[in-house]
């Protein structure tokens, strides 16, 4: 557990020294949501409908980019090679790291988010439950993120291979992250959709970090 | 009563012959049952009572979509067995499955949108049986992709066994959730679940199809496989010594 802490401790004070890195991340979410709004058209009717999945979908693309530096630049300083000889098992270290990177990347775009949705116009209740959704959502992409960025560590063109590999075992966070907004919406129930983004979110949680260690020993031989 | 050794063709030295006596069969298969199933399936089979003739491309779209899971199927497990006992063959034959699966799901796809064109009076609608196959071609994609990506072969062979395996555990939860996906957002307007029984000669005619389709698959991966042994090889005393390779070196 010590080892967790100052992981996640290392990384977040590394953030802080470098905030240019998260503000980027910010800015390319606001950038991209707002680009649709000017290449659909601005009927408030459209831009309501399309705002769960377009936030989401602006969501999953920032947290690509983050990923990216997951673990690069560890392993370019040898930081990494460190990490796997503490005498501490490898998964907590990748824990601490998937923490930190949700820390850093996914709960600046939980709270982002519901900005976005003002502009789309998005209601109240339809807001909560995007913050809601994405609160339960991002760690998932964190932790499957994570799997994607070890196993294309020091790879040709890693950060291309990076979302190939990734976006596509995203897709099931992305249908229950903004179906959840669409049914709230629309005046459904949404529990369905937020227990099984809890549910999803326990899987990642316990077989992330595993899959991650594995391809990272694989990835340092 | 000698012991079954269950590693015996799990050495390069002896998988290559066995693989290579095994190849000419399963092609023979692949054209017997090939050219009996299109002829079941063309000639022998009725017209479609809703569809007419333009149902007859199912002969070979269905089989192509079943061997495009199971082919995925196959080649996580040989991943698995890859990671497990750390067999050099057991990723030869994880890669070599994965373009053959591509292939099919591909095959899946322009067929399907043939089919649907004059069914449907659409090339595509976001099905969850549609998307789910396309999902599906982008995880091939991905498993070849890494593959490719990394140029030390072992490294390139474990990392993508551990994706092959990843994907495995996704399918499942991406299937289900394109599916009610589709539900949500638009109701089916076509549902093939609920077409009626078949007639035997098309059932007859689609499980040749399909067999041909599992002989073609294996005979493609084994001849693969083949050659990917040979190249990995070709250091090797026995890949030395084969009359193929002395051949190409005199």
């Amino acid at each position: 557990m010590n080892a967790v802490w100052s992981i996640v401790q290392r990384d977040l004070s590394l953030a802080a020294r470098r905030r240019s890195e998260v503000l980027t991340l910010l800015f390319f979410f606001l950038v991209v949501t707002s680009l649709f709004p000017l290449g659909v058209g601005a009927d408030p009717q459209l831009l309501n409908k399309i705002a769960p999945g377009v936030i989401w979908v602006c969501a999953l693309l920032a947290t690509m980019l983050g990923l990216q530096r997951l673990f690069a630049p560890d392993l370019a300083d040898g930081s990494l090679e460190q990490m796997a000889l503490v005498p501490a098992p490898l998964m907590g270290l990748v824990t601490g790291k998937i923490l930190a990177h949700w820390v850093l990347c996914g709960l600046p775009l939980v709270v982002m988010a519901p900005l976005m949705g003002l502009m789309f116009g998005l209601p109240t209740d339809a807001l909560w439950m995007l913050a809601w959704s994405l609160l339960l959502g991002t760690p998932v992409l964190s932790c499957i993120g994570a799997i994607g960025a070890a196993l294309t560590l020091g790879v040709r063109q890693g950060g291309a291979m990076l979302s190939l590999l990734v976006l596509p075992l995203l897709i099931p966070v992305l249908i229950f992250g903004s179906g959840a907004v669409i049914a709230q919406l629309s005046g459904l129930e949404a529990d369905g959709y937020i227990s099984l983004l809890a549910a999803l979110l326990l899987l990642s949680l316990t077989f992330a970090p595993w899959a991650t260690a594995a391809a990272l020993k694989i990835a340092l031989e | 009563m000698t012991r079954l050794n269950w590693f015996t063709f799990s050495s390069p030295a002896t998988f290559y012959p066995l693989a290579g006596k095994c190849i000419p069969w399963l092609w023979a298969i692949t054209a017997v049952f090939g050219l009996s199933g299109l002829f079941m399936g063309f000639f022998i089979a009725p017209t479609d009572a809703v569809q007419g003739e333009g149902y007859r491309i199912i002969f070979v779209h269905v089989p192509a979509s079943w061997m495009s899971m199971l082919i995925y199927l196959v080649m996580a497990g040989w991943a698995g067995a890859g990671l497990m006992f750390n067999t050099r063959l057991s990723y030869v034959m994880a890669q070599a499955l994965a373009p053959t699966g591509a292939l099919m799901a591909v095959l899946s796809l322009a067929t399907g949108s043939l089919w649907g064109k004059p069914m449907w009076g659409t090339w595509w609608i976001w099905d969850a049986r549609l998307t789910s196959e396309l999902i599906l071609l982008f995880l091939y994609l991905g498993y070849m992709g890494l593959h490719a990506s990394i140029d030390d072969t072992r490294r390139a062979d474990k990392a993508s066994a551990i994706l092959a395996l990843v994907g495995v555990v996704n399918v499942p939860i991406i299937y289900f959730s394109v599916k009610w996906w589709n539900t949500l957002h638009q109701g089916a307007s076509v549902s093939l679940t609920k077409s009626p029984s078949m007639a035997q000669t098309m059932l007859l005619a689609m499980l040749l199809m399909t067999f041909c389709f599992w002989a073609y698959s294996m005979a493609v991966a084994l001849q693969r496989a083949r050659a990917m042994v040979l190249e990995r090889e070709r250091y090797t005393d026995w890949a030395q010594q084969l009359p193929e390779v002395r051949r190409g070196q005199a």
